[in-house]
C-alpha cells in the first residue's frame, strides 16, 4: 500500500515557483480532490469479503443512475450536532458513506498557545463538552509532568471522582440520544432525568453545570463541599435502579434488538487499524482501557473490571456503556468510602496560587498570587504525552513547552476524530436507518472532533 | 325527500366537521399530556387551563405563517397532496356511527335521526377504499416535492400502505362474515346482544367481536398503527432518518393539513376499531331509569370513552417502542401479519360453515 501512495506522489513535496506536477491541484477542499485524476493503481482490500477501495464499497452491477447523493446534515436532527455525511444511496441501501466534518472547527488548540497554562483548562474543557472534566484532567496531568509535581491524595481522589461521574453522565448522554435516534424518544428523557441528577452534584462543587475549570494543573480549585457524602450516597442509591429501568426499556426490547444487533459490525482488528478506542472499542472484545494499562491519577487503587462484549455491534457497544456506568458507580463507591484528607493543591507556591487568608499576612504570598494570575507559571521546557480514558476512548493530549508560561504547541488526541473513521466501513451496504444507529452508537461530540 | 331531510343531512355534516375538529384539538393536546406524564416532564400548561388550548395556538400560529413554496416542486400535485390527505380522513368518519339513533317530530312527522353521517349499506368497502386513497396524498407528497427526503419518505408510504392494507384488509374480513354485514350499523347493532359462546348466552358480557375475533383485533390494531404512520411504524416521516419525511417541503396552513389528517387518521381508525370490534356506541344506558336525555346522550359517551382507550394505547406504544427499521416493517407485514390474517381467515370459514351447515360427514 505505501509503495502505491509512492507511486502516486504524495509523498513528494511541491514548492512554489516550481512547475506544478499533474498530481497536484488547486485546492485541498473537498471539490477540488474530486476533480482529481482517477488512480491508475487500483487499490482494492477485502472487507468483509466486499471489494473495498479507499474504504467505499465498488459494486460494478449497480448503474450509476440508481445512486442517489444525500447529504444528511450538517443540519439534520441525528447527526449529533454538525456532522456532515455524504450518502451515496441506492434505494434504502446506502452504497458508501463520507463523514465530513470541520463544522465546528474553533481553533481551539491554537488558542491554547495564547493562554497561560493555568488559563488553558478553561479553553479545553470546551472541546469534548460532555466530558469536560476529563478534557481538564487530561491537560492538567499533561502540565504537571513537565513540570515534575506530585499530587497529593486528596486531589487525586477527588479528580477520580468527578470524572468518573463524569462518564456516568456522559454515557447517560450518549444512552439518551441513542434511543432518540432509533425512535425510543421516552429514553431521552429518562437518560436527561439522571444526568441532571449528577450535574446537580458537579455543579455544588464545581460551580457550573459543564465547562467547569474545576480540575488545574496543580489540584483542583475547591475542596468537595459539605454533605458531598449524602449526594453521592444518593446517586449511588439512585443509578442502579435506573440501570434496571433503561434494560428494561431498551436492552430486553425486541425491536431495539433488532434494530441494533448485528448492526455497524467492527471487527477487532478494523477497530485496531484504525485507531478506535473506548467503548467501541471495547465491544469488539478488545480489552484495553487506559484505567487499566496507564493508570492515572492512581485509580489503579480501586477495583473495577473492564467491561467488554464480543460482537462488536451497535447494541454490544449500547451494552458496554451501561456496563460502564455500573462499573464507574463501583468506583465512585470506594473513592467516597476511602477518600483521604489533607490538600486538594500540590504544596509548590510557585504553581498553586496560596490560600486568599494567606494573601492578607504575607508578602511572598500576595506576590506569587500576582505572579501566577498575570504572567501564569514558567513551565521548564520539554514535551509530553499523557493520554486518559474519557467516555469516548483515549484522551490524550500532546504538549510542548519553551520554558515560557504559555505552551508552544499543544494537541489533543480527540478519541471521537479517531472513532469517526471508522464509520464508513461500518456501513458497508447496510440500511439508512441503520447509519443512524451506526453514528449514535459511536457518540462522537463534534466539539471533540473538531477541536 | 323534504326540506327537513336536506337541512338535517348538512347539520350532521357540519356537526361531525365541527367535531374532528375539535377532537383533534384535544387529540394532540391529550397525546402531549400523555407522552409528556410518560417521560416525568409538565407539557403543555400555558394556553389555557392545563395548555388544552395549546393546539389551537399552534395551529393558528401555522394558519398565518408563510407558506414557502420549493422552486423544483411539481405544482399541481404538490398542493392538491394535503388536501388529497384531508378530505378521505374526514369522508371516513361519515360512514362511522357515534350514537343510538333517535326520534323527532320535525315538519308534523317523526323523523329517524341517525347519529352518524351516511348510513351506507357498504359502508366497511367506502371505509377500506377512503383509507386507501389518503395513502396517495403521502406518494404524492413525497414525489412532488422534488426533494430527496421527502422522495425516500414516500417510497417509504408506498411500500408501507400496499403491506398493511392488505393485512387491514384481511383482518376485516372475519367481522364480516361472522356477522353477516358491512354495514356499520349492523355491526353495531349484532354486538349489542350477549355473548353467544358454543349455543350459550353468557349473561353480562356483550357480544363485542373482540371476544370471539380476539386476533382479528390485534391484525386490525396493528395495522391500523401503520396506516396512520404512527410509532413504532413511523417510518414514513422518521424525523431522525428523514428529517421530516413527505413533509419536509411543507410550510404553513398545507402542513397543517397535514397535521391534521395524521390525528383525525389516528381518531377515525380508533372509532373504526372500537365500531367493529368493541361494540361502537352499544352499553348501558339504563332506559327508563335515567332522564331521556341522559338514557339518549350515555351511548355517545360509551362511543367516545372507548375510543380514547385506544387512542391512549397508540400514545402508550409512541412513548414506549423504537422504530423499526424498513425491512424489519416489511418482513413482520408480509411474514406475520398477513398469514396470520390468512390463517384465521381459514379457521374462522371452517367454524362459521361448520355452525351452518353440520358436521361435514352427518
Amino acid at each position: 500500500m505505501v509503495d502505491e501512495r509512492t507511486e502516486r506522489g504524495t509523498t513528494e513535496l511541491w514548492v512554489s515557483g516550481t512547475e506544478e506536477p499533474d498530481w497536484l491541484v488547486a485546492g485541498t477542499d473537498e471539490g477540488a480532490q474530486l476533480m482529481q485524476k482517477e488512480e491508475t493503481v487500483e487499490r482494492t482490500i477485502e472487507q468483509r469479503g466486499t471489494r473495498v477501495i479507499d474504504d467505499f464499497v465498488i459494486d460494478d452491477s449497480i448503474d450509476s443512475d440508481e445512486r442517489m447523493v444525500v447529504n444528511m446534515g450538517p443540519q439534520h436532527p441525528s447527526t449529533h450536532g454538525v456532522l456532515r455525511l455524504h450518502l451515496e444511496l441506492e434505494g434504502e441501501i446506502v452504497r458508501k458513506v463520507k463523514p465530513i466534518i470541520g463544522y465546528l472547527h474553533t481553533g481551539m488548540e491554537k488558542t491554547a498557545e495564547e493562554l497561560t497554562f493555568l488559563q488553558g483548562p478553561t479553553n479545553v474543557t470546551r472541546m469534548d463538552y460532555l466530558a469536560p472534566l476529563h478534557n481538564e484532567l487530561v491537560f492538567s496531568l499533561a502540565v504537571e509532568k513537565l513540570l515534575g509535581i506530585e499530587m497529593p491524595p486528596r486531589a487525586q481522589a477527588i479528580r477520580i471522582l468527578m470524572t468518573e461521574l463524569n462518564r456516568i453522565s456522559s454515557h447517560l448522554v450518549a444512552a439518551a440520544t441513542n434511543g432518540l435516534d432509533i425512535g425510543a424518544i421516552s429514553m431521552m428523557f429518562y437518560g436527561v432525568r439522571e444526568r441532571e441528577m449528577i450535574l446537580a452534584f458537579l455543579e455544588k462543587v464545581t460551580g457550573l453545570r459543564m465547562n467547569h475549570n474545576f480540575i488545574r494543573p496543580g489540584g483542583v480549585a475547591a475542596d468537595l463541599p459539605d454533605g458531598w457524602q449524602d449526594d453521592i450516597a444518593g446517586i449511588l442509591d439512585r443509578m442502579p435502579e435506573a440501570l434496571v429501568e433503561y434494560d428494561q426499556m431498551l436492552r430486553y426490547n425486541h425491536i431495539w434488538r433488532g434494530r441494533t444487533v448485528d448492526v455497524a459490525i467492527l471487527t477487532e482488528q478494523e477497530a485496531l487499524a484504525y485507531g478506535i478506542t473506548g467503548p467501541t472499542l471495547r465491544a469488539t472484545g478488545c480489552e484495553w482501557d487506559l484505567r487499566k494499562s496507564e493508570p492515572y491519577s492512581g485509580i489503579e487503587q480501586y477495583e473495577f473490571d473492564i467491561v467488554t462484549a464480543s460482537n462488536g455491534d451497535a447494541y454490544d457497544r449500547y451494552r458496554v456503556r451501561m456496563d460502564e456506568i455500573a462499573q464507574s458507580l463501583r468506583i465512585i463507591e470506594q473513592v467516597a468510602n476511602t477518600m483521604p484528607l489533607g490538600d486538594y493543591k500540590a504544596d509548590d507556591a510557585k504553581v498553586v496560587p496560596p490560600p486568599r487568608k494567606r494573601i492578607d499576612e504575607s508578602m511572598e504570598a500576595l506576590i506569587h498570587h500576582f505572579k501566577i494570575y498575570t504572567e501564569g507559571f514558567k513551565v521548564p521546557e520539554g514535551e509530553t504525552y499523557v493520554a486518559i480514558e474519557s467516555p469516548r476512548g483515549e484522551l490524550g493530549c500532546y504538549l510542548v513547552s519553551d520554558g515560557g508560561s504559555k505552551p508552544l504547541r499543544m494537541h489533543i488526541r480527540a478519541p471521537s476524530f479517531a472513532n469517526l473513521q471508522a464509520l464508513p466501513i461500518m456501513m458497508v451496504d447496510s440500511m439508512l436507518a441503520d447509519t443512524i444507529a451506526a453514528i449514535a452508537s459511536i457518540d462522537p461530540v463534534m466539539g471533540d472532533v473538531d477541536r | 325527500m323534504d326540506g327537513w331531510d336536506f337541512l338535517l343531512i348538512v347539520i350532521r355534516v357540519v356537526v361531525i366537521f365541527v367535531m374532528l375538529m375539535i377532537t383533534t384539538l384535544l387529540l394532540v393536546w391529550f397525546e402531549r399530556k400523555v407522552v409528556a406524564d410518560m417521560q416525568d416532564r409538565i407539557g403543555p400548561s400555558r394556553a389555557g387551563p392545563w395548555g388544552i388550548l395549546q393546539t389551537l395556538a399552534d395551529g393558528m400560529k401555522l394558519f398565518f405563517k408563510e407558506q414557502i413554496t420549493p422552486r423544483k416542486v411539481e405544482f399541481g400535485l404538490y398542493i392538491a397532496a394535503p388536501i388529497l390527505a384531508t378530505v378521505p380522513a374526514f369522508l371516513i368518519f361519515m360512514a362511522v356511527p357515534f350514537g343510538r339513533p333517535f326520534t323527532l317530530t320535525l315538519g308534523g312527522e317523526p323523523r329517524e335521526i341517525l347519529l352518524q353521517g351516511a348510513d351506507l349499506n357498504i359502508g366497511l368497502l367506502f371505509i377500506l377504499s377512503m383509507s386507501s386513497i389518503a395513502v396517495y396524498a403521502v406518494v404524492l407528497a413525497g414525489w412532488s416535492s422534488g426533494s430527496k427526503y421527502p422522495l425516500l419518505g414516500g417510497v417509504r408510504a408506498t411500500a408501507q400502505a400496499i403491506s398493511y392494507e392488505a393485512a387491514l384488509g384481511l383482518s376485516v374480513i372475519p367481522v364480516v362474515m361472522y356477522t353477516g354485514s358491512v354495514q356499520l350499523s349492523e355491526i353495531v347493532e349484532f354486538q349489542r346482544a350477549n355473548l353467544q359462546f358454543l349455543g350459550n348466552v353468557i349473561p353480562f358480557i356483550p357480544n363485542w367481536n373482540l371476544f370471539l375475533l380476539a386476533p382479528s383485533f390485534v391484525i386490525f390494531f396493528i395495522a391500523a398503527v401503520a396506516e396512520t404512520n404512527r410509532a413504532p411504524f413511523d417510518l414514513v416521516e422518521a424525523e431522525q432518518e428523514l428529517v421530516g419525511g413527505f413533509h419536509t417541503e411543507y410550510s404553513g396552513l398545507r402542513f397543517a393539513l397535514f397535521f391534521l389528517a395524521e390525528y383525525i387518521n389516528m381518531f377515525t381508525m380508533s372509532a373504526i376499531a372500537v365500531t367493529l370490534f368493541m361494540g361502537g356506541w352499544s352499553g348501558p344506558t339504563w332506559d327508563g331509569v335515567l332522564p331521556a336525555l341522559v338514557s339518549g346522550v350515555l351511548p355517545t359517551f360509551w362511543f367516545f370513552a372507548k375510543v380514547v382507550v385506544l387512542l391512549f394505547v397508540y400514545v402508550w406504544l409512541r412513548a414506549t417502542l423504537p422504530r423499526l427499521r424498513y425491512d424489519q416493517l416489511m418482513e413482520f407485514g408480509w411474514k406475520r401479519l398477513i398469514p396470520g390474517a390468512l390463517a384465521w381467515l381459514m379457521i374462522i370459514g371452517v367454524v362459521l360453515a361448520w355452525r351452518q351447515f353440520g358436521n361435514p360427514w352427518s
